[in-house]
């Protein structure tokens, strides 16, 4: 059979959303932010808000979403985000805002701005892609970091009494009545990345129905910031992250889960 | 005509909306005005100064050491600021809590008992508008229509019912005031 | 309908930012200049043209809100005074890089650190040449009084778009505390989405249609030549603001043989130095610096030839001083005066400094 005759909109099965571009993502293979992306702009455009949806980047790894996200984008400085989605959201309020943030910018240097955006309740979507490391600048320590675990600034495991704890920024902010939906899913299933799918669209149903900040957290994994192949950091993931991180929803209409 | 003039006391007796009715009031005669107030922690329970200047001109400095008139309220106020009256110039205060009269000869002095009429007229509010009285019968640099005028500007509606008593004490200050 | 008021500077400000037409303010408080967002939150802007006033977290979060909504294409401003103007260094860099037009309004204090409250105008060098990391410059517009801070809050909102460049309004505590007569102009019309749509769509990020490519806003560059080439854009820019944007006024200079240079409140001091010193017989003029960047180097170079000599009048221990000193080049001697750390120099102290350091004998 020539392959012409299999491409044919019938046989069709799967197709990549119009919403991301053709650049070559950066990301390390075996990395969950190229999914990440595309679940987000997969739910952008199936609520048919491509139009009206404005994204902010974040610096780290994914500081070049806007490279692959086709839609209008603002990238901005190391952890202001939330700050920069207020200044859009609360001019364009009929606007659905996001950021894209990973743990060092969203819960190290930006850290203020994430409580008070969600403390506002902004009418925004925060997404929050954790995987315990700083990938981009050469694997140090993040606030996410496990304990024990290894990382350029940490080079014989992240030492409690000296560095602190892992940061739960996701259980914290979910305290704050300005949240509505916060939930901690990952991408590394197919199983698992219909689920983030499906938080991220009640994230952004939240925005649309003007109900308060949307924090969807997507605990990932840094195959080359962890020193391991893909296979290896997803297990890594599933056995060291997850029970640190455990996956679910933590607060849904507002309600915290017991 | 160029009136350069610093009115200082403790914070709470009115001194900067004093200034502010006397520029209210100038700029209803179409004057310029400019009101430079004391600012930072001695806002707070210690002194207050305002430099005010009215005047048919473009105003240069809103900053002088140098006044035409000085209505000093309190002794800090007039050790400080009794020497920055220019030679002939007016000195205006309330002998009231004042130890230490001014002395120089080369000004005029004027007396005002601005915080027992007060009492006497059972508001101790208005006693910068007594004061205020005593200097606009020394220096009627502003005329009484223009401050009504500036107070009814200044003061927000609900309080212009207040301005007949801010009137009578502008009379009682312009009627006790007592050169020294 | 023009109306005649009594406003504090800051409050001036607050006013004029409404009147313009501005669509957000995004701001914190600090001494001397607070009053600009507790204008802005009795007046209830959101009800009289729909603008909008947010207190942030932090100086650091309100620029950074100004960023993104600069970025749509509204019309944004927030103010401070000198260490909030410190935090906002970052975001102003990232504005100035990316090519957004927004205003920023410096009260300035004394420092260095938490410094003093009171009048300053020691962020001269902060303003004028940068501030943040990087290449750029900020437009500087500076007032000398209430009318002023007014009257330039329209004017830098024409700049920041003409330019597509940050615009600092930078004042001091003279100013921003100080009462004084002003008319204010009418009320503008805030622009509709619509508009702003029409007139900034070819970069503002207000949602991709399917009519053009995607907008991004950002001051990445991975490439160095690349980044390069865009630094280039932006020095053009600079030049063509220094070609254009000069804004100054002289008294009393066409017959000066001494000439005090300032701007803001130091030069309204100096004005009143120049009346007493003319009243003693001395010949002397005021330059008084509008436009901080761009400088009036030429119109000072060429000054240079008629006078004896420069006072450079500045609450600081010497920064414009600087640029007087580029601007006139070594044809007369230029000298620095001022009182610092908060203290502010009387019309007296100036004139002594005159006589000693100018005029002599």
């Amino acid at each position: 059979m020539d392959i012409k005759e299999i491409i044919k909109p019938e046989n069709l099965v799967y197709q990549k959303t119009k919403l991301m571009t053709d650049a070559p993502l950066s990301y390390c293979p075996g990395c969950g932010h190229g999914t990440a992306h595309r679940i987000t702009m997969e739910v952008v455009e199936e609520m048919g808000i491509w139009e009206d949806t404005i994204g902010v980047a974040p610096v780290g790894c994914s500081v070049l979403a806007y490279d692959f996200m086709n839609i209008d984008m603002t990238q901005a400085a190391h952890g202001r985000a939330p700050a920069v989605a207020t200044g859009i959201k609360r001019t364009w309020p009929e606007k659905f805002v996001f950021t894209y943030q990973g743990d060092g910018d969203l819960a190290a240097i930006g850290g203020n701005e994430t409580l008070h955006a969600c403390n506002r309740g902004e009418n925004i979507v925060i997404i929050f892609v954790n995987n315990g490391i700083y990938g981009m600048t050469g694997g140090q320590m993040a606030p996410t970091t496990l304990p024990g675990m290894k990382s350029s600034t940490s080079p014989y495991g992240r030492d409690i009494a000296t560095m602190g704890h892992p940061l739960k920024m996701t259980e914290l902010i979910a305290q704050l009545p300005g949240t509505y939906f916060v939930t901690r899913q990952a991408v590394h299933t197919p199983a698992a990345v219909r689920k983030a799918k499906k938080a991220i669209r009640i994230a952004f149903e939240t925005q649309r129905e003007k109900k308060g900040l949307a924090f969807v957290e997507i605990v990932s994994n840094c195959n080359s910031g962890w020193k391991m192949n893909p296979v290896d950091a997803n297990n890594w993931m599933v056995d060291n992250m997850f029970p640190y991180f455990p996956l679910g929803d933590i607060k849904v209409n507002g309600e915290l889960i017991k | 005509m160029t009136e350069e003039m610093i009115i200082a006391g403790f914070g709470g007796q009115g001194v900067l909306s004093m200034g502010k009715i006397l520029a209210y009031s100038g700029i209803m005669q179409d004057q310029e005005v400019s009101w430079m107030p004391s600012y930072g922690p001695e806002m707070r329970g210690g002194t207050a100064n305002v430099t005010v200047i009215v005047s048919d001109e473009r105003i240069s400095s809103p900053i002088l050491t140098h006044y035409d008139t000085a209505i000093l309220l309190n002794q800090q106020s007039m050790d400080k600021f009794e020497k920055s009256v220019k030679p002939g110039g007016v000195l205006l205060y309330d002998p009231n809590g004042i130890l230490h009269h001014p002395t120089r000869t080369d000004i005029k002095i004027y007396t005002i008992e601005g915080a027992k009429l007060a009492s006497q007229m059972g508001n101790p509010n208005i006693f910068n508008m007594i004061v205020f009285g005593a200097f606009l019968k020394i220096k009627p640099i502003v005329k009484l229509e223009n401050v009504i005028r500036g107070l009814k500007k200044s003061l927000p509606e609900r309080h212009h019912k207040l301005i007949p008593l801010n009137e009578d004490a502008i009379s009682m200050g312009m009627n006790n005031v007592v050169e020294k | 309908m023009s109306e005649v008021k009594l406003m504090k500077g800051n409050e001036a400000v607050a006013e004029a930012a409404i009147l313009a037409g501005v669509d957000a303010y995004f701001g914190y408080p600090i001494t001397p200049q607070s009053e600009v967002i507790e204008y802005l939150m009795v007046e209830r802007p959101e009800d009289r043209t729909g603008m909008v006033v947010l207190q942030a977290e932090s100086e650091i979060a309100a620029i950074n809100m100004v960023y993104g909504a600069a970025g749509t294409g509204k019309r944004v401003m927030t103010s401070s005074s000198s260490p909030g103007v410190s935090l906002k260094q970052e975001g102003i860099s990232y504005i100035a890089g990316s090519e957004l037009p927004c205003v920023i309004v410096n009260v300035v204090r004394g420092g260095p650190g938490l410094g003093t409250i009171q009048p300053s105008q020691a962020d001269y060098f902060q303003s004028t040449k940068g501030g943040g990391h990087g290449d750029y410059r900020l437009l500087v517009l500076a007032p000398a009084s209430v009318q002023e801070m007014a009257d330039f809050v329209d004017l830098a909102f024409d700049l920041a778009f003409k330019y597509r460049n940050p615009v600092m309004i930078l004042s001091d505590g003279v100013i921003g505390q100080m009462m004084e007569k002003i008319t204010l102009p009418a009320q503008k019309p805030r622009l509709s989405n619509e508009e702003i749509i029409e007139r900034y769509g070819d970069w503002a990020t207000t949602g991709k249609p399917s009519t053009r490519e995607r907008n991004i806003i950002t001051s990445l560059e991975l490439d160095p030549y690349r980044q390069e080439t865009h630094n280039h854009k932006l020095q053009a820019k600079y030049k063509k603001m220094e070609e254009n944007e000069v804004r100054f006024e002289a008294i009393n200079c066409e017959d000066a043989d001494y000439v005090i240079v300032a701007y803001g409140s130091s030069a309204r001091i100096s004005q009143k130095t120049m009346q007493l010193a003319r009243a003693k017989g001395h010949k002397v003029g005021l330059f008084r610096l509008i436009s901080l960047f761009p400088f009036p180097k030429n119109e000072l170079n060429k000054l240079a030839d008629t006078v004896k000599g420069f006072l450079a009048v500045e609450m600081s221990a010497g920064q414009m001083i600087e640029d007087v000193r580029l601007a006139v080049n070594g044809k007369k001697p230029a000298e620095h005066y001022g009182r610092f750390g908060g203290v502010v120099h009387s019309p007296e102290e100036v004139l002594i400094a005159l006589e000693q350091k100018i005029i002599g004998g």
